[in-house]
């Protein structure tokens, strides 16, 4: 365009609207700043946690249910698939705190978790959840070894084969809710996208814990009928809630779900543990549909942290979810 | 005159600490200056490192929001609104009830001119609120985070281990963890309403500091009657959208560290109904507690049914 032509436009759009808006020249939308709230600046803070959060709610969500599945399986004569699931849970019982002290912003100070117990917060009913499970799992795994093979002399061993079960009893208590709190601990926060969907997110992540220990003991070789029944269940579970939150949006207030990178890591999570998992294990690729089930189960956790943080940084999804 | 000078709460001496008082501060954007002497006093005094130097380009501001370094922040907010007794076209007008403007012509006995735009420049320091139900303080898992006897909520930096939950369970932003490579990096920090200047029976920096009273320290129900006081003067003298921005009617129930505000409180990034997030603990436990049983129910039947 013609440089006087331009010139000659820039006046008239000055005249007409009072203000220019062009590049370097509009820095807020000024002179009279339009944009909601507080020149778009961050009303509540996004969460700080960084890779080790979204992995251990998925070491969690698969060790807590483990423990449910031993429990389960040792009550019905399936010893072997027991102790895998309660070798499983132990795993996870020793990474999750090491996840969960990785994140911390003072590592070393990490026992200052069990200093007090805060009923009404699910960081520190959960702090004390992982604790109490770590103290129930590995004794609980070496009592049960100690009795399978059968080391010391009668009376030990059946006190030994009493001590396990109390103390598998006692995994698969606090294995449900490691396994769920994590949805408490995100749904009871300040950040609309995670607030607004607080029934879902126990659910959800139960659900994903669920599914992702029975893959688990599927891939570690236990092609077994109540694990198939269970993988299908959660695959079918996964697909509603995924079909849930599709239905139950709440416009600005939670369009970090829908939108963008978390969206896209929300959608596919759900897809890999939701629809494909139940086709892949309609076509008998059970193998297949327990990878696609672990897969989307982490990517989804990794959505849903990612979509805290652009909640949290909204101002306008803020607004909208007190509207 | 607004102001009292050395006889202000601000520059007398107190036992409120001992004496175990609830205190507050109440901020009013109408007699700020934005000179930002609270945003340099609270550093100082308390110590706390620079966050970076970062020109915004939003008014004035370039200090942006609170965060684990930066306890006081002035406001400076823009809007398209007739303000009261201040510069408008090129006449200074008189503080004169809006009703009584004429169109055109006169005002306030003065000539002004016919295109006057209207505009209004508000300076508001903010501050933590220091809530009645503090979300930091319910969600703090190491007990870090107390409430001390003047009623304000205190971070005990020893204590942080810095989890982080504090910083996504204030309903205000306040509170947030400091990161890397600032001194005392990791833990969450916030502000201490100059705790330890209080136990000596000082008044809180920024308090100190303010030249024009906009900032004011003192007993809370002292306060909350000045406040009242000062938004009747206001609205009598034509700021008509003039309020007070104490949110006691939800589950915040009230904070120690009030404004009054002019206009809509999301203009200045405060959230309109602020909540403690504590009372999503009962919905949410609900249906994690009914996944527990009903992921029981389903392993078992799993195993009993298709063995």
């Amino acid at each position: 365009m013609d440089t006087e032509q331009r010139l000659d436009e820039l006046r008239e759009q000055a005249l007409d609207k009072g203000v220019v808006a062009g590049r370097g020249a509009d820095v807020t939308g000024g002179p009279i700043p339009r944009r909601a709230g507080y020149y778009g600046e961050p009303v509540v803070r996004p969460p700080v946690w960084t890779w080790e959060i979204p992995v251990y709610f998925f070491v969690g969500g698969f060790s807590g249910m483990a423990a449910v599945i031993s429990l389960v399986a040792l009550t019905c004569d399936r010893g072997d698939v027991g102790m895998t699931a309660l070798l499983v849970a132990a795993i996870g019982a020793i990474l999750s705190p090491v996840l969960l002290t990785l994140d911390l912003g003072r590592p070393r100070l990490f026992l200052n978790m069990l200093r007090v117990f805060k009923y009404k917060s699910p960081m520190s009913l959960g702090a004390w959840i992982v604790f109490a499970f770590g103290t129930c799992v590995i004794p609980g795994l070496i009592a049960l070894e100690l009795h399978t093979q059968h080391m010391f002399g009668d009376g030990m061993d059946h006190f030994l084969k009493i001590l396990a079960g109390l103390l598998v009893g006692g995994s698969a208590c606090l294995g449900v809710l490691l396994a769920t709190y994590t949805g408490v601990l995100l749904g009871a926060t300040v950040i609309p996208a995670w607030f607004l969907h607080r029934i879902l997110l126990p659910i959800h992540f139960g659900t994903a814990g669920l599914g992702s220990a029975a893959a688990l003991l599927e891939l570690l070789g236990h092609r077994i009928a109540p694990l198939y029944v269970l993988g299908f269940l959660v695959a079918a579970i996964e697909t509603a809630l995924w079909i849930w939150l599709e239905i139950n949006k709440h416009g600005a207030a939670d369009r970090a779900l829908h939108e963008g990178n978390a969206g896209w890591l929300i959608r596919g999570g759900e897809f890999l543990s939701g629809p494909l998992a139940l086709i892949l294990r309609l076509t008998n690729l059970v193998p297949l549909a327990a990878i696609s089930f672990l897969f989307g189960a982490l990517i989804s956790r990794f959505g849903w942290i990612e979509a805290g943080r652009v909640s949290g940084r909204d101002p306008e999804a803020v607004f909208a979810s007190q509207r | 005159m607004i102001g009292e000078g050395t006889h202000s709460t601000n520059q007398r001496r107190h036992n409120y600490v001992q004496e175990n008082v609830e205190v507050g501060f109440f901020t009013d954007p109408t007699v700020c200056i934005g000179c930002k002497a609270c945003e340099v006093a609270c550093k100082e005094w308390n110590e706390v490192p620079d966050d970076g130097f970062v020109w915004s380009g939003n008014s004035y501001d370039n200090t942006g929001h609170l965060g684990a370094s930066t306890w006081r922040h002035v406001l400076f907010v823009e809007q398209d609104r007739q303000k009261g007794g201040q510069v408008v076209g090129s006449v200074t007008q008189s503080i004169l009830p809006a009703s009584l403007e004429p169109e055109t012509g006169l005002r306030g006995g003065q000539e002004c001119l016919p295109h006057d735009d209207p505009f209004r420049w508000i300076f508001l320091s903010d501050v933590c609120k220091h809530c009645e139900e503090a979300g930091c303080l319910e969600a703090c898992p190491t007990g870090s985070i107390v409430r001390n006897e003047t009623g304000t909520v205190f971070v005990q930096d020893d204590v942080c281990n810095g989890c982080g939950y504090c910083v996504v369970s204030c309903p205000f932003g306040v509170i947030d963890r400091r990161p890397e490579p600032l001194p005392n990096a990791g833990g969450a920090f916030k502000c201490t309403f100059c705790y330890d200047r209080q136990k000596s029976g000082l008044v809180p920096a920024c308090a100190k500091v303010c030249p024009t009273e906009s900032i004011v320290f003192g007993r809370l129900d002292d306060l909350r009657t000045r406040a009242t006081n000062r938004l009747q003067e206001l609205r009598q003298h034509g700021y008509q959208d003039a309020q007070l921005y104490d949110p006691q009617e939800t589950s915040v129930r009230g904070i120690h560290a009030f404004f009054l505000i002019l206009g809509e409180p999301e203009a200045y990034g405060l959230p309109p109904k602020p909540q403690v997030p504590t009372i999503y603990l009962k919905s949410a436990w609900t249906s994690a507690l009914v996944t527990s049983i009903a992921a029981l129910i389903a392993i078992f039947c799993a195993f009993l049914f298709f063995a």
